[in-house]
């Protein structure tokens, strides 16, 4: 075990399953001698050669649509994105061929697409967005968005693995901000299973990727007052309805969180679940805190208003007590 | 702005002047954006056009008025070419209501359609398919204007340049596409990410007029450009202007530009800086090349200080400006 970035994490993860199957290839803009616009192949073109890291041109749609083809022949392709918000791009090949293709062709298309996403450093409306909503709304795509090192690295492994095309979504502004002990041997951390990141009898808050950070601040200052339950969902498709339920039978209150914005974001669907599966354990409407529904602005202070902070949480986190 | 019976002409060195002062405003500026972004002013990330200054400059001035452009993630030039004055710009990197983009989109999403610039676009490729639109708005008018897409060689990879191209000289419209060849997309070399070396064969695909021109040389990029708008204003049909060109410092503000040797960017500065290569050739003696670099340095410095007395906006600003 050794304490690791969260992007250090990622990194080795990837790396690990280079050694370990010689099917695996990773490919994106500006992967190779610079080692990614964020740098989580730094150092992978010196040892896997040119034709493992491709340094790809500026071509999103062909570069997800080729992973596509490719791993219908076998190969196991990492594709990255260098912001997530490009994945707009290559929607086609992802959505309508890559998603599809089981169900139409009865082959296993086993590709990962790595995103950085979200905001909180001013990158502004094309380089700021957490687009997991609309993919999970997909059926055939898998998408998951890691919280913290051990699963980013658990998570990925998992996601190189699965058959399907599995989207996977690294928060920017964890990359280097979290730190934690990273086990040095391969393990998995399975898709669709959610992790309890703090354990709570008062209020569950439902969320993923770096609100949990966000929730778990909002918890530590409730704390004398309030027993917080964080549920770090881990994965979004498929994602672990029976870790929320149960978390939500135990405090009868629940608060559903999401830096993505709020109309028709994941969110709505797991407080749709709740109330179709747990009605009757409820105390309070369930909550929902998430960005408003608007593009993500640069201007700090209409950034920090966009992104749902801490103080957002607390307000909520009240409210559901009181109600 | 340009006078009619001026343009494809001589330029008198009173005009090449002119452009010699815009050229070092542009470098002052983006030289002032770097510093700025290295105190931890700015937020958000950068990219300057240092060295592709006669570029913005060469097109922007033989527009007319009614002209429009779409830029890209390097947008600064391309801005002040266009008429946006440096307070408004140095504003909007500072994130300002007085911003020319009121703080909503900062450096790589700021526009001024006052001016004629329907912005920066950081997607690659994301501002031609709007060009080919306005300039096909253009045709259905009957206006002569013509619509500017500048993007960069990493750009002509991407699926939008492609169909953008097709559909313009499908169209026949108006549109003049203005390809900065700085040799590199971000970190990847041409020999990387381009099969051929003469970028003017995507042109050909389509059968489009292609010009090819010395990016360094401003009135060398005037007197094309000017021939490529009378082309597409005439009704000929579009046109993909090669411009070579060179970016002498790191794709954003930061880079460490692991990817190219260090001399690289030093030599391409002695050898190929526009700005030094037309005061050279207009002989500006010590006094006035002083007086015209105090006189734009002012400028910026100026745009700095309106820029930190300008504005925050209000955080509830955020939420409106969603739908027109
Ligand atoms: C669709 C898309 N993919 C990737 C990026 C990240 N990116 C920003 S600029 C750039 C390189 C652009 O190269 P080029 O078009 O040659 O313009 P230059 O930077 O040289 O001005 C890349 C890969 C992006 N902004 N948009």
């Amino acid at each position: 075990m050794a304490v690791k970035t969260y992007l250090q994490a990622i990194s080795d993860g990837l790396r690990q399953e280079m050694q370990r199957d010689k099917r695996v290839y990773v490919i994106g803009e500006d992967i190779g001698v610079y080692g990614g616009a964020f740098k989580v192949t730094q150092g992978f073109q010196e040892e896997f050669g040119a034709w493992r890291v491709i340094d790809a041109p500026l071509s999103e749609t062909a570069i997800v649509g080729s992973c596509t083809g490719a791993a219908i022949m076998g190969l196991r392709p990492v594709a990255e994105m260098q912001f997530a918000d490009f994945i707009s791009c290559a929607w086609d090949q992802l959505v309508t061929v890559a998603a599809k293709q089981r169900y139409r062709a009865g082959t296993a298309v086993p590709i990962v697409v790595r995103l950085p996403s979200g905001g909180g450093f001013s990158g502004g409306p094309f380089h700021s967005q957490n687009p997991e909503s609309s993919f999970a709304h997909i059926p055939g795509l898998k998408i998951v968005c890691p919280a913290t090192p051990a699963d980013a690295k658990g998570l990925l492994v998992s996601a190189i693995e699965d058959p399907n095309p599995v989207l996977y979504f690294e928060h920017k502004h964890l990359y280097r901000r979290i730190k934690d002990e990273v086990p040095d041997e391969r393990y998995t951390v399975p898709l669709g299973k959610a992790r309890v990141h703090r354990e709570g009898d008062d209020v569950t808050v439902v969320t993923w990727g770096a609100m949990v950070y966000t929730a778990d601040e909002a918890a530590k200052q409730l704390e004398s007052d309030l027993s917080v339950e964080i549920v770090d969902l881990r994965s979004l498709s498929p994602w672990d309805k029976e870790a929320v339920l149960t978390s939500v039978e135990k405090t009868s209150r629940a608060l559903v969180l999401h830096e993505d914005t709020r109309t028709g974001g994941f969110g709505a669907e797991i407080v749709a679940t709740i109330m179709e599966e747990s009605f009757e354990s409820l105390d309070a409407p369930v909550k929902r805190v998430a960005a408003p529904d608007t593009p993500v602005p640069f201007s700090p202070p209409l950034e920090k208003k966009f992104i749902p902070q801490v103080e957002d949480v607390l307000a909520g986190l009240r409210d559901l007590a009181e109600y | 702005m340009a006078i009619a019976e001026q343009k494809g002409q001589t330029l008198s060195p009173e005009r090449l002047k002119e452009f010699l002062r815009e050229m070092l405003l542009i470098r002052r500026f983006e030289e002032k954006v770097e510093e700025r972004f290295r105190a931890g002013e700015l937020p958000g990330f950068l990219h300057v056009a240092i060295g592709q200054e006669a570029v913005a400059v060469g097109v922007c001035r033989a527009l007319d008025d009614g002209d429009v452009i779409a830029s890209t993630h390097r947008a600064h030039g391309h801005t002040l070419a266009k008429g946006t004055h440096p307070n408004e710009l140095m504003a909007e990197l500072y994130g300002k209501v007085e911003g020319c983009s009121h703080g909503y989109g900062g450096s790589m999403h700021l526009y001024d359609i006052e001016r004629g610039n329907l912005g920066a676009n950081a997607v690659v490729g994301g501002g031609l398919p709007a060009i080919v639109g306005g300039a096909l708005a253009f045709k259905l008018r009957g206006e002569p204007r013509v619509a500017v897409a500048f993007f960069g060689d990493g750009a002509t990879n991407i699926g939008t340049f492609h169909e953008s191209l097709n559909l313009a000289q499908l169209w026949k419209v108006p549109a003049l596409f203005v390809c900065e060849n700085n040799h590199y997309a971000e970190s990847t070399p041409a020999k990387q990410q381009l099969p051929i070396e003469d970028l003017t064969k995507r042109a050909d695909a389509f059968g489009m007029t292609a010009m090819t021109v010395d990016g360094q040389d401003v009135e060398a990029v005037y007197k094309t450009t000017t021939k490529a708008l009378k082309h597409a204003r005439d009704g000929k049909g579009p046109v993909f202007l090669l411009a070579e060109t060179y970016r002498f410092t790191g794709h954003y503000v930061g880079d460490p530009q692991v990817y190219r040797p260090k001399e690289e960017a030093r030599h391409l500065r002695e050898t190929q800086d526009p700005v030094e290569k037309l005061r050279a050739r207009l002989d500006v003696s010590e006094e006035d090349w002083n007086e015209l670099d105090a006189e734009v340095t002012d400028l910026v410095e100026g745009s700095v200080e309106f820029a930190k007395n300008g504005t925050d906006p209000k955080p509830e600003d955020a939420l409106k400006n969603v739908y027109a």
